[in-house]
């Protein structure tokens, strides 16, 4: 399979790792990834939220170069990225107005013909071939599946999945022989871009998530977001501090979960390079492989 | 705001009606709300806002350009897109703020949150720049506008040590459409 | 040569100020075939009908034309005083000078010849009317009730009351319907059982009843005054003639774990069952489904799986071999009264306006039930001996959350109307709540309070004041599992602060709707209905209880959502229509309806399918010998409403409508 790539600016600096698993679980599904080239920043947050022209326009321009491309579907690993590329293409398909106007800013002629896909959405749909791969079954380890808020709202835009009880996370998830815990705090917001700006916001909203994924038993929690990754495990540390939530909780990538499953080194995963030491994870693992022959769930 | 002030329940005469404004930008039509508040009771920033979301679009409803584009409240909201996906009457609050968020950055760039202001003005600097946003030339830029010199530089040796931050930045080739689509974007002086 | 009276109103100021009557009444005078035209104040005063029929005797007139308000008005007042006067009364028309002329027209001018326009129209019509008379059609006087709730229970007695036969069917074993679910009934507090079963064994027992139970209405055909209803009776597997209701059968049934219907899910009961002790009738029935005999069955399996209750019952009225029967009853008015379901919020819907609530678990919370599920609670006769215990582990709640508006008023996900009931029934669970649980705390989350009822708003304040249930004026956001209590997000807009709540059992007050399988039921009485499903009333503020198909009424909540004291005043009224329509054995009809030329009929039919109403049937035209020559239509006088889609279809021109045939109308555009 061959898909359209989008890293987005996180992936190339403090969510690296986020691009170093991906990388290796495609190459392992195989499924070739062809990077959207000369790609620019999709505003993020920033821009829908100060001009609503640029907030559309920027990843439009993406879109635009990915049909020049001939990609018929972009991945974006970042949830934020995804959910502005989704904006920009339901808003190009459904407000006239605004498909005028961007039409004009960008200078560039294009159909909005290029699909916009999650990471969830992608590996969903590998599943079977994942399970099929997995060299290491990640039996006994609880996972919390955190979706964050963008993957999957507004449901008009995004329309994978169910956007109250969504379920793609869970199925990879499962399908790499972890155990998905039932918790309260999926899909609640881990504040986003106030990681600089208003850290105290992303310290009291990272807590509740830390707290809800301990009480449900998880021993880690798996993310699609670098945004969400970086509130989650670079200020874990602030979140701790504040006392009552005991032990740290490792925030994993998606692929770098499904890496592990895979058999893939945990170096090249780029798991080094968490904030929140992933090491309770990586023993567990090792443990349960020195352990007699486990039959590969079907 | 003086205790005596009666409040309008629409323009006040002479002045643009921000509703108007809200409404032509969006394409949404505030009347559909009834205040059920179901927005504000899922909203993660709501115990931080002095005016909740619900309040935000009643106010809105009630035309109070002064007491809207005034308020840190706008500048809270995280578009994590919940009260969206949450309104029985599918209103979308979320689009709404954005485009009180526009108008107050065009026409009250002072009652903006500094922090709020300096992250997004670092950002989008980063991007007419290098068409991408290098960590930490966001956050050196960000510490400039906002003044916040010492939170997190104990985190830099952190960063570094693990591959995080990318010292040198690259420019895009196509760095003059992204700099054509700012300047486009900068001059819209009609609403949408 | 045509001796036509004209008569132009003045209607006081209300057509004199913008038509100068007089000029019209004077020009229309000089019309061929106009032998007299005045001008008048008030034409429908009693001196004004005088000028009529006097105008009409000593003129020997043979037409009337009176020009005045709209038809809907006062056609039958000068049609009346036309007959009174000796002369056919439909050869007396109106034209529309007020609402088509001067009440829409400003140029004085310009709105006289319009008037003058209007009357000639009229005159050169009415030049080809014919002398008709009222159709006469007998009346079967019994009634047909469909549902045996409360609306149906009251429609059935008052007719039968009013000396007419009922035939009443009820789909379920037993009638009653949702209220017999309830505990108590607002704004009394009255036990619900109390003052229903009274009724339900009055309906038993009336010698003009005949009750046909696990019964379901296979097909109706005819019209108003004549129908012939088709009747499925469910096979019950009992004998009904024989069951004395001594209930051992229920007692030695091995399988006792079915969710109860009757109990929303929250009891169980036996495979041979009868749904509640005060059942009307007390006969069992067995639902094949979980019955292990009739699995067997059907798997084909060769032995006899189960017969304990056959076994036990003393005399001997099981019957596994029983089929559904069918009775067919003549009938000449049907009343609906099939009453509601309500809204499951659940994942799975079966309409794409309906979409679950996700974010309040999709009903995968056991202590989150809905309304009736707590009246089931509370219900002595229910699960819990009438005490509120949590679905999970039977432990009684102390703090009960209840949510307004789940499903209702929401474009979004649910649907936009408005249930009505559920400020009433919250603010009563709130009471019940508080009489029944001490110390106990019930907090409502609303977005309006509607309780306009006798008595309501002193009740919900009854509510808040006494029993001291707390009202949150905001929605819920989510709600999700927390150790073993629900945690409740939502808001209090008028404090303006956000409100978490851990509440032991949340009770949500979901929307009325209409019943499942109406459009089936309604098509076969060809009732319309709108995209919920409520069947549709002749006429929203005057006539709520008619439907636009004669002959067929309907009562309760299967029109809109609605109480039961509306619910019986509805069905009250149906009753009143329906024994009006028996008053007589022969029903008069305007002969306004549609006549086929057999001669010239070519059998084709597409007037049969134009028809809305059904009103076309085929009937054979034979020779002299009796032989057939071919089918022909012919219009059911009784069915046919006189809206013309068969005269402007037929190819052959084999259709006329009486008072509107295309002589008249051609005579009257040429006119203009």
């Amino acid at each position: 399979m061959k898909i359209g790539y989008f890293p987005g600016c996180s992936l190339h600096a403090t969510a690296r790792e986020f691009d170093e698993s991906l990388r290796l679980v495609a190459a392992a599904l195989d499924i070739e990834l062809d990077e959207v080239q000369d790609w620019a920043c999709c505003g993020a947050t920033s821009a829908h939220a100060t001009n609503h022209a640029l907030g559309i326009a920027l990843p439009a321009r993406t879109l635009a170069l990915a049909q020049r491309q001939k990609l018929d579907r972009v991945l974006c690993p970042c949830a934020a990225c995804y959910n502005r590329l989704a904006t920009a293409r339901h808003a190009l398909a459904h407000d006239k107005k605004t498909a005028a106007q961007v039409q004009s800013i960008l200078g560039l002629a294009f159909d909005n013909s290029v699909g916009v896909v999650s990471i969830a959405e992608m590996l969903s749909g590998v599943t079977a071939e994942i399970r099929k791969q997995t060299r290491v079954p990640l039996t006994d380890v609880k996972v919390a599946c955190y979706y964050g808020c963008l993957l999957v709202r507004p449901p008009d835009v995004c329309g994978f999945e169910d956007a109250e009880v969504p379920s793609s996370l869970e199925s990879i998830v499962s399908a790499t022989g972890a155990a998905p815990v039932k918790w309260s705090m999926a899909l609640e917001c881990c504040g986003g871009g106030f990681s600089l700006s208003r850290t105290a916001s992303v310290v009291r909203l990272g807590r509740l998530i830390l707290r809800a994924a301990r009480d449900a038993g998880a021993q880690i929690i798996v993310v699609a977001c670098p945004m969400c990754h970086s509130n989650l495990d670079f200020r874990q540390r602030a979140m701790l501090e504040r006392g009552g939530l005991n032990q740290p909780m490792p925030v994993l990538f998606l692929s770098e979960l499904v890496g592990l499953s895979l058999g893939l080194d945990p170096d090249r995963l780029g798991l080094r390079r968490h904030f929140v030491s992933p090491q309770p994870l990586l023993d567990r693992i090792s443990a349960s492989k020195a352990m007699p022959e486990r039959r590969e769930q079907a | 705001m003086a205790a005596a002030e009666p409040v309008a329940a629409s323009a006040v005469p002479g002045t643009r009606s921000l509703l108007a404004e809200v409404q032509d930008a969006t394409g949404l039509d505030p009347a559909h709300c009834y205040q059920c508040g179901k927005c504000s009771a899922g909203c993660p920033m709501a115990a931080e806002m002095e005016l909740k979301t619900h309040e935000i679009i009643r106010l809105l409803q009630l035309d109070r350009r002064e007491r809207l584009l005034a308020t840190e409240s706008i500048w809270l909201c995280l578009t994590c897109e919940t009260c969206t996906t949450r309104c029985p009457n599918e209103f979308d609050p979320a689009a709404v703020i954005d485009a009180l968020r526009e108008i107050a950055l065009r026409e009250r760039r002072d009652s903006v949150p500094r922090h709020i202001a300096a992250f997004h003005s670092a950002f989008l600097g980063q991007i007419r720049s290098f068409g991408r946003v290098f960590e930490f030339g966001l956050v050196a830029s960000y510490k400039l506008r906002s003044r916040a010199f010492f939170a997190d530089v104990l985190a830099v040796p952190g960063m570094l040590a693990r591959g995080k931050l990318a010292l040198a930045p690259r420019r895009i080739k196509g760095i003059r459409e992204v700099r054509r689509i700012f300047r486009k974007c900068a001059t819209r002086e009609e609403p949408r | 040569m045509s001796r036509i009276g004209v008569f132009i109103c003045h209607c006081g100021e209300n057509i004199g100020r913008t038509v100068d009557c007089e000029r019209v009444a004077q020009t229309a005078g000089e019309l061929p075939g106009v032998a007299h035209s005045v001008d008048y104040k008030y034409m429908c005063s009693d001196p004004g009908q005088a000028l009529i029929k006097q105008a009409i005797q000593e003129m020997r007139l043979d037409g009337v034309v009176v020009g005045a308000c709209s038809p809907h008005m006062h056609e039958k007042t000068f049609r009346r005083a036309a007959a009174a006067a000796g002369l056919n009364p439909f050869l007396c028309e109106m034209a529309n000078l007020r609402e088509h002329c001067s009440w829409i027209h400003e140029d004085r001018e310009r709105a006289t010849r319009k008037a003058i326009d209007l009357t000639r129209f009229i005159v050169e019509k009415v030049k080809f009317n014919r002398p008709l008379s009222t159709i006469l059609i007998p009346v079967e006087r019994r009634a047909l009730v469909i549902g045996a709730g409360i609306a149906g229970i009251q429609a059935a007695l008052d007719i039968a009351d009013g000396g007419r036969e009922v035939v009443l069917v009820e789909k379920e074993p037993s009638i009653g319907g949702h209220m017999s679910q309830l505990s108590e009934t607002f704004p009394t507090l009255d036990c619900s059982q109390c003052i229903l079963t009274p009724r339900m064994v009055e309906v038993a027992q009336h010698p003009r009843i005949k009750l046909l139970t696990y019964s379901e209405v296979e097909s109706v055909e005819g019209y108003i005054g004549n129908f012939q209803v088709k009747i499925r009776k469910k096979a019950r597997s009992v004998d009904e003639t024989r069951c004395n209701g001594c209930g051992e059968c229920l007692k030695n049934c091995p399988n006792k774990k079915i969710p109860s219907e009757f109990d929303q899910g929250l009891g169980l009961r036996t495979a041979i069952y009868v749904p509640f002790p005060q059942a009307v009738p007390n006969i069992p029935v067995i639902d094949r489904t979980n019955c292990a005999l009739f699995r067997g069955r059907a798997k084909g399996v060769k032995k006899v799986v189960c017969g304990k209750c056959a076994e036990v019952c003393g005399r001997k009225a099981i019957d596994y071999d029983q089929q559904d029967s069918f009775v067919t009853e003549n009938v000449g008015a049907i009343v609906v009264a099939t009453g509601y379901e309500l809204y499951s919020i659940g994942k799975e819907q079966e309409s794409q306006a309906l979409r679950g609530y996700g974010e309040y678990g999709y009903g995968t919370i056991p202590d989150v039930i809905d309304g009736l599920q707590f009246e089931r609670l509370a219900s002595a006769s229910g699960p819990t001996g009438g005490k509120i215990l949590r679905p999970s582990d039977r432990r009684e709640p102390r703090t009960v959350v209840f949510l307004q508006c789940i499903g209702s008023r929401d474009p979004a996900k649910g649907i936009e109307y408005c249930s009505k009931i559920c400020c009433m029934y919250v603010a009563k669970h709130a009471m019940l709540f508080h009489h029944k649980v001490h110390g106990g705390k019930a907090v409502v989350f609303y977005m309006d309070i509607r309780a306009g009822g006798k008595g309501y708003d002193e009740f919900v304040r009854r509510a808040i004041e006494e029993s001291r249930a707390l009202y949150l004026r905001g929605r819920v956001s989510r709600m999700y599992r927390n150790g073993e209590t629900i945690r409740v997000h939502g808001f209090d807009t008028l404090s303006g602060e956000p409100v978490v709540i851990d509440a032991d059992m949340v009770v949500l007050a979901t929307a009325m709707r209409a019943q499942p399988g109406i459009a089936s039921l309604a098509q076969k009485l060809s009732v319309s209905y709108d995209q919920h499903g409520f069947l549709n009333e002749a006429h929203p503020k005057l006539r709520p209880v008619e439907t636009n198909t004669a002959g067929v009424f309907v009562a309760g909540a299967c029109q809109a959502p609605r109480d039961i004291p509306d619910s019986v005043a509805m069905a009250s009224a149906a009753a009143s229509k329906v024994l009006g329509l028996f008053s007589k054995e022969l029903l008069e009809r305007e002969p306004l309806i549609a006549r086929v030329d057999r001669a010239t009929c070519t059998g084709c039919f597409q007037c049969e399918r134009v028809c809305p109403y059904g009103a076309i049937e085929r009937k054979p035209l034979k020779d002299a010998k009796g032989r057939l020559i071919r089918m022909v239509a012919e219009v059911n006088q009784g069915v046919c409403q006189g809206c013309g889609t068969c005269q402007a279809t037929c190819p052959s021109k084999s259709v006329e409508l009486e008072g509107f045939t295309d002589e008249q109308i051609y005579a009257a555009i040429n006119a203009l």
